[in-house]
Order: C-alpha cells, then sequence, then structure tokens
C-alpha cells in the first residue's frame, strides 16, 4: 500500500495517525491527541533552555505513542542503538521490508526545515517510508510540513543521533500487530478522565492549573526586573512554546476541542460538543495572551508584565472550571 | 478561531512553509486550515534567532579583538550554549571555558578539535577561523 501524507499540526500525534491509517484504522491527529491523554501544563523552571524555563502545553515526548497502545490493542515497539550505523543499518532494513517507521529527530540537523525554526530540540518526530534508489535519500513524512520531504542519509544520522537533553539515541518505533478498533464508550471517557486528572489533581504545584498560576507569579515578579530586555525573552519563550509549529495554536486547546467534538458524536453525547465550545474560547484567550505578549516584546504597548500575569490567571481559573466540567461530563 | 480569522498574515520565519491550524468550518466543526503565519509568531521566533545572532556576532568581534577565541563564536552560531556544547562533545564546561582564551585555543591538538567540529558539524579550518 502506498503511503498518504498528510500534513497535522503537532508532529508526535500526526506521526502515529498516518501510522495508524496505514494500517487501515481511521483515526485524525486530534482523536491520536485526545485519547492519548497527551493535553496538559507543565511550567518548568528548574529545565532550562538557553537559561530560560521550559512551558509545555503538552504531556511529554513519547506519551501519544505510548499513550495509544493500550485503548488501541496496539504494541509498538521501540529501539534504540549504540553506534549511527547500527541505526541506519536497521532503518534501512525495515524500510525494505515494505515498514513505516516512526523517528526521533534533532530539529537543528534536518535539511528541509526552515533556518530560523532550526532550534536545538530534540525531540521532533518524523515517518520515513523509503529510499530514493537513485540518491539514497530518505523519504520522510514530517507532520508539520506540506508534503512529503527527501533527507540526505548523513543528515539524518546525525539528527537521529544527536546529543543532549532528549537525545533520541537513533529512536525508531513501529507497530508490530494490527490495531483494532476500540469500544469507544469505553475508551474515550477513561482517557477524558485521564486528563482531567492531570489538569486538576497533579500533587506539583507546577503541572495542571496551578501551574499555570505558578507561571502567572513567576511572570508577576518581572515586574521587579530592571533589565526589559531580560523580561521580554522570558515571557517571548511563554509563547512560542504556546503557538510555534506543531502546537495547533492556543497551547494545544483547538486540538483537544476538536477531539472532544469527535468523541461527542462518537458517543452520542452533545455535552460534550458544549464543552468543546468552551475549549476553544479558552484557546482563544491563550491567543489574546499571545497577541497582548508580541505587542509588548515589540514595544506596541508598554511592558507591563502584571497585566500579563492577570490574564494567565483569568486563564487558570477558566482551565479550572472547564475541566471540573469536563470530568463531570465524562 | 473561526476559518476566516486563520492568520494569513505572512511569517518570514516559516521560510514559505504553510503550517496547519484548526480552525472552525461553517458547520461549527474544528478541522485543519494551512496558515501562511501569524505576526505573533514571527515577532516571538526572529526575538530568539535575533538573540542567538546578537550572541554570535558579539563574539565575533570578540575574536577580531583577541578578547575570546573562534570555538565561542562558532558555539553560538550554531545555536548552542555551553552547557549544550559540552553535553554533545563530551567535554567538561569549564574545559570549554578555558578553551575560550585565544592562547590556550591557538595549542589545541587536532584531536581535541576534531571532537568540537564533531559536535558542531564543522571542518577543522572552519573552526580555526570566523567567517
Amino acid at each position: 500500500m502506498t503511503f498518504q501524507h498528510s500534513q497535522a499540526s503537532h508532529c508526535e500525534s500526526g506521526v502515529m495517525s498516518a501510522m495508524l491509517r496505514h494500517q487501515g484504522l481511521p483515526m485524525s491527529e486530534a482523536m491520536a491527541f485526545g485519547l492519548s491523554s497527551a493535553l496538559s501544563f507543565a511550567y518548568l523552571p528548574f529545565v532550562k533552555i538557553n537559561g530560560l524555563p521550559l512551558v509545555a502545553y503538552r504531556m511529554p515526548p513519547k506519551f501519544i505513542i505510548k499513550g495509544l497502545q493500550k485503548p488501541l490493542g496496539l504494541k509498538m515497539r521501540f529501539e534504540t542503538f549504540r553506534t549511527p550505523q547500527a541505526g541506519a543499518r536497521r532503518l534501512d532494513e525495515l524500510l525494505d521490508d515494505g515498514q513505516l517507521v516512526g523517528m526521533q529527530t534533532s530539529v537543528f540537523w534536518l535539511p528541509y526545515m526552515p533556518e530560523d525554526l532550526r532550534f536545538h530540540f530534540n525531540a521532533h518526530n518524523v515517518l520515513a517510508f523509503g529510499r530514493d534508489a537513485a540518491s539514497g535519500d530518505y523519504l520522510l513524512s514530517d507532520p508539520v510540513v506540506e508534503t512529503t520531504v527527501t533527507c540526505p542519509a548523513d543528515a539524518l544520522q546525525r539528527a537521529r543521533f544527536a546529543k543532549g537533553v532528549l537525545a533520541p539515541k537513533g529512536l525508531i518505533y513501529y507497530p508490530v500487530g494490527k490495531p483494532v478498533e476500540p469500544d469507544w464508550h469505553k475508551v474515550l471517557p477513561a482517557a477524558i478522565k485521564k486528563t482531567t486528572r492531570i489538569m486538576l489533581d497533579t500533587p506539583l504545584p507546577i503541572i495542571g492549573v496551578r501551574g499555570i498560576h505558578r507561571l502567572a507569579n513567576a511572570i508577576e515578579r518581572l515586574e521587579k526586573n530592571t533589565d526589559p530586555a531580560a523580561s521580554k525573552m522570558f515571557i517571548g519563550q511563554v509563547v512560542r512554546m504556546q503557538e510555534e509549529i506543531g502546537t495547533g495554536g492556543g497551547g494545544f486547546r483547538f486540538i483537544y476541542a476538536s477531539f472532544l467534538q469527535e468523541s461527542a458524536d462518537l458517543l452520542g453525547r452533545p455535552q460534550l460538543d458544549e464543552l468543546s465550545e468552551q475549549l476553544i474560547d479558552i484557546g482563544d484567550e491563550w491567543r489574546e495572551f499571545a497577541l497582548s505578549t508580541a505587542r509588548m516584546i515589540r514595544d506596541r504597548e508598554p511592558l507591563v508584565p502584571a497585566a500579563l500575569a492577570d490574564k494567565l490567571r483569568r486563564i487558570a481559573g477558566r482551565e479550572q472550571a472547564f475541566f471540573r466540567d469536563l470530568r463531570r461530563a465524562a | 478561531m473561526l476559518d476566516n480569522e486563520v492568520p494569513q498574515e505572512g511569517n518570514v520565519t516559516l521560510g514559505g512553509h504553510r503550517k496547519a491550524l484548526y480552525a472552525r468550518g461553517a458547520d461549527g466543526k474544528l478541522h485543519i486550515v494551512q496558515s501562511a503565519g501569524w505576526e505573533v509568531e514571527e515577532i516571538v521566533t526572529l526575538q530568539a534567532v535575533a538573540d542567538l545572532n546578537r550572541l554570535a556576532e558579539e563574539a565575533r568581534q570578540r575574536v577580531a579583538a583577541g578578547l575570546t577565541s573562534p570555538l565561542e563564536y562558532h558555539m553560538h552560531k550554531v545555536r548552542m550554549d555551553v552547557p549544550l556544547l559540552s553535553q554533545v562533545s563530551g567535554i567538561w564546561q569549564w574545559r570549554i571555558r578555558r578553551h575560550f582564551r585565544p592562547a590556550v585555543f591557538a595549542g589545541l591538538s587536532d584531536r581535541l578539535l576534531g571532537r568540537y567540529g564533531e559536535a558542531m558539524g564543522l571542518s577543522l579550518e572552519q573552526l580555526k577561523k570566523i567567517d
């Protein structure tokens, strides 16, 4: 069967939904994202990227790949390698067998990526579906790119064996056996409840709704910062993680809203449709926050971190109410 | 966000690519719409890129003034910082900082330079000079 590329907004949910569709199980990106309970929020001040804290709007890498196994009765095989040579050999072997192979890569070393987006981020997922016989270039389906792309073998090696935080170690993954259509009435409520637990009940104060409050406090503290450039880098970072390639906008809230709409249909529960509307509103608020932040960075409006902190607290309040309602609805 | 509200303002950092965003169609259902980019994203991405470029440029000037070695310039140029270069090359951070001293850098063996070159994807010749 020839492989069908389709663009997605997030790499991991995009790779998994493409892989499952290839296996004959219709699966949207949003469903892959929601079914694995990937929506989240985390403010990790101790994980620094170029000196700035990590802010995440979803669960950590590999969460989606692993999280789809149980509901779909799917077994994923993961392989990492000690040497790039062994990794390349195994990839070629699988491709020769006609297998679609998911890979973890570093964005920085992928030549087809736009220059300005090539940061040292090691957990980007792409699919390999073949190799060009003449050039030896790999045929890749990068979910965030519009069309399929090709990548020279040496560049792919570098990207797969990049070192540092979240080093992929050549990670490849592929399904063994076929996924089965699940009992939606069982798996969807469970997946939704899991997300509400993550957002509302995680004991760590930096995860979920409490994490949003924590971030608001950190932004409020910037009021005392005398270096406006540093403050702007901090708030810029928050927006980059929320809006940049791979989020679908609004810090993944829109993808999840799409998942809720699909769930409403599958379960015949219009209440989830209404909740989806609420989440779209919340996503729009995240976008307003981003807009305001960008204006402050460009000095189109005065730099007032406290105003951004207030906006975040408002969002946190709305998300708290939303996830409580969602829990009841599930 | 409705279909017709999906930003199509263009974003130079996308390099001509379009990205997938979720928006609401006429039927109220969310679906993927391709976006040429949002100015907000362009602003925050350029902010990050400009900061990296500033670090590289400042290092370049310090190399020219004999205050630091080309190693520091290349590190910033490939968008790394000392902790990351240390992780990638396996060389301790304090040693890397020491190699920023031009006199120390001049005496480095080709083998050690090779480790830096391997980490940053540069040849020895490229590593020894600034461009």
